[in-house]
């Protein structure tokens, strides 16, 4: 009996110990806070606790980089990109001349005449020189396109989602006024209404790529702003605008960055979309152009398609591969074990 | 004066259809240089509680005076000159700093958003934080995660009491700790409150900790304060049936135990029991309990209590 009883506190006090880890939620919030990047799904993320996850991330500012180069694909993706970016930069150095001008028999083939090494296309142009310049439209309107997009995004997601309420449903119904209007059709009468410009099409693919961002960064804040430093912050006396930027934003970019070379690859599908459907600017050579062009001679001069497609399969991949490596990398609870 | 003095304070959750009372009608004070302990099991409202005080949590009904003036219709500017004068420190230092920022920057940052010197003497007010602390100063270009539990909360309190404050508040300071840190924590802040003359409203679950530290306690139990005393009158004769399960909780090998330990689990917020909300757990729950809900009542030497049957507990 007596030792009986001599065991009954310590199994009382353990029942006490054990409702401590929850302390922090208490009553105020009844499920438990999201993680604080709910786009990620590492497999341990369920059970890792904070302290866990810190403890265990390698220490030191550069373990993103590390990581990042750890992953064979992802250099791959990088390396892709380099040499596209290069071609872009060089384009007027490498072939100073008009691409679209026209410079020798049309139609020869990728290997036929050793001065165009890629061929001719119906008009005799060089497409080497076109898909060199093309690289330059192409990229472009890509990234100003994500540019525009994740800038309009983060700041209507941010604010929706940071102060809730009445703001956040009137944002929230903006927000789906654009998804339910199909992405593409939008982008077409857009361009149609507007003049197709290089800096119309940027503008008219941002219009259709920022809500994505707006949702991805209105679930961050909202699961950010319970968070005890934000909590701490507000305490603190900091205002909204710091808290917003300085605070959480940079906890919630992570995702967003992920999500922008996502963006950069989508974007330059949907301007090679548009100028395959002649809607591009049409003094400027890019590479859906080009595969337009080719369209009628598919069957007869198939390269004249295949090779500016191939570049954005090419460059598209690359991309995405970056993405992937970003996503990984960004993620302590997944790079640190690589 | 009471430095701080709360007044029937409610804090309630509109939770889809149903409210959660997370306060309920709590009043009690905290002299200046006074260290109160809050108690109670997780899930009590302990925390709304401490951040209700701070408004982070807007009060629902009731009054929160600091130094006389009321907290609740403050403005945001005036607002925030209230919140130099309180300051928080959060139980979990991994969740409370922001790993991308620097020591220098959560540290400056608070001096920055209140105008605090220029940027040269902030430097200098930030390097004295971490020498009070016990930091060495090169952690100012260092992040969060550089570091242990225990300097993080050392962080957390560099940080809270950067802006020189006069009560701060500590929401469960110590149980994210391990046990051996727990004691350099508790020591730090007993240190500070002797140094720069601080009140604090102590925020735990374990009472042993509350023992060491505080002046006088607040029972709290599903939102509402049902004992209060100080410590040496709660330990020595605990009038209300839940202090004397918290306190026989305790491990003890010395002292014969009194009562049987709680059973069952905390009731939810949301469905707070009719009568004294403690009767579906008390050994000494009568019909009366059922029904008529105990007002807090004093029992001399600054004891009160909220118990019907207060008078039948054993003396210790």
């Amino acid at each position: 009996m007596t030792s009986f009883e001599s065991r009954l506190p310590a199994v009382a006090s353990h029942g006490v110990d054990h409702g401590m880890d929850h302390g922090a939620t208490d009553a105020a919030q009844s499920a438990p806070p999201p993680p604080a990047w709910t786009n990620i799904h590492a497999p341990d993320a369920l059970r890792a606790t904070t302290s866990d996850a810190e403890r265990l991330a390698p220490v030191g500012r550069w373990r993103a980089t590390r990581a990042y180069l750890r992953n064979p694909t992802a250099v791959i993706g990088l390396l892709i990109l380099a040499v596209v970016l290069a071609a872009a930069a060089l384009a007027p150095t490498l072939f100073p001349e008009d691409p679209l001008a026209m410079v020798d028999r049309p139609l020869q083939w990728p290997g036929q005449n050793p001065d165009y090494p890629l061929g001719t296309d119906a008009l005799g142009r060089d497409v080497l020189a076109g898909l060199v310049h093309g690289a330059r439209v192409s990229l472009l309107i890509g990234a100003a396109a994500t540019l525009v997009s994740v800038v309009a995004g983060v700041l209507v997601g941010a604010t929706s989602g940071y102060f809730g309420g009445r703001i956040d449903d009137a944002l929230v119904k903006l927000v789906e006024v654009f998804q339910t209007i199909p992405g593409f059709i939008l982008l077409i009468v857009t361009v149609a209404i507007a003049q197709p410009t290089i800096p119309a099409i940027t503008l008219a693919i941002a219009l259709v790529s920022w809500p994505a961002v707006a949702r991805l960064v209105r679930a961050e804040f909202r699961a950010l702003r319970e968070k005890d430093m934000v909590m701490a912050a507000r305490g603190l006396g900091y205002g909204h605008t710091r808290i917003i930027l300085r605070e959480i934003l940079p906890n919630a970019l992570p995702p967003v960055i992920v999500m922008a070379s996502v963006t950069v690859a989508t974007a330059i599908l949907m301007e090679s979309a548009l100028s395959f459907m002649g809607l591009g600017d049409p003094n400027t050579i890019s590479w859906g152009s080009m595969i337009g062009a080719g369209r009628e001679m598919l069957r007869t001069a198939w390269y004249l398609s295949a090779i500016p497609g191939l570049a954005i399969v090419v460059t598209v991949l690359a991309l995405n591969l970056i993405g992937d490596g970003l996503n990984d990398a960004l993620n302590p609870r997944l790079s640190e074990g690589r | 004066m009471a430095l701080l003095s709360v007044e029937n304070l409610r804090a309630h959750y509109r939770d889809g259809g149903a409210t959660l009372r997370a306060v309920d009608d709590v009043s009690f004070q905290i002299a200046a240089g006074e260290t109160v302990g809050l108690v109670g099991e997780s899930g009590c409202g302990k925390s709304t509680l401490g951040k209700t005080l701070l408004r982070l949590v807007n009060p629902t009904s009731g009054r929160i005076l600091f130094d006389g003036q009321e907290v609740g219709g403050l403005s945001e500017r005036a607002l925030r000159q209230y919140r130099r004068s309180v300051q928080m420190v959060f139980q979990d230092p991994f969740a409370s700093l922001n790993p991308r920022h620097t020591v220098a920057e959560i540290l400056g940052g608070p001096l920055a958003v209140h105008g605090v010197g220029d940027r040269k003497s902030r430097i200098g007010q930030t390097q004295d934080a971490l020498d009070r602390v016990g930091l060495p100063r090169d952690a100012l270009k260092r992040y969060p995660h550089e570091f242990s539990g225990g300097q993080r909360q050392r962080l957390g309190i560099a940080r809270a009491l950067i802006l020189q404050p006069r009560l701060v508040i500590c929401d469960e300071p110590v149980s994210a700790l391990d046990l051996s840190i727990q004691a350099q924590i508790l020591n730090l802040l007993s240190r500070m409150k002797a140094d720069l003359g601080l009140s604090y409203l102590f925020i735990s679950h374990d009472l042993s900790v509350v023992r060491y530290f505080a002046d006088r306690v607040l029972v709290m139990y599903l939102g509402r304060i049902v004992e209060s005393g100080s410590w040496r009158s709660l330990w020595s004769r605990p009038l209300h049936p839940y202090t004397r399960a918290l306190i026989d909780a305790v491990p003890n090998p010395t002292r014969r135990r009194h009562a049987a330990p709680l059973s069952g689990d905390l009731p939810s917020p949301r469905q707070i029991p009719s009568g004294c909300r403690f009767h579906p757990r008390c050994p000494l729950a009568t019909a009366r309990c059922q029904v008529e809900e105990p007002i807090s009542r004093a029992v001399g030497d600054g004891q009160t209590v909220a118990c019907h049957h207060a008078d039948l507990s054993p003396i210790h």
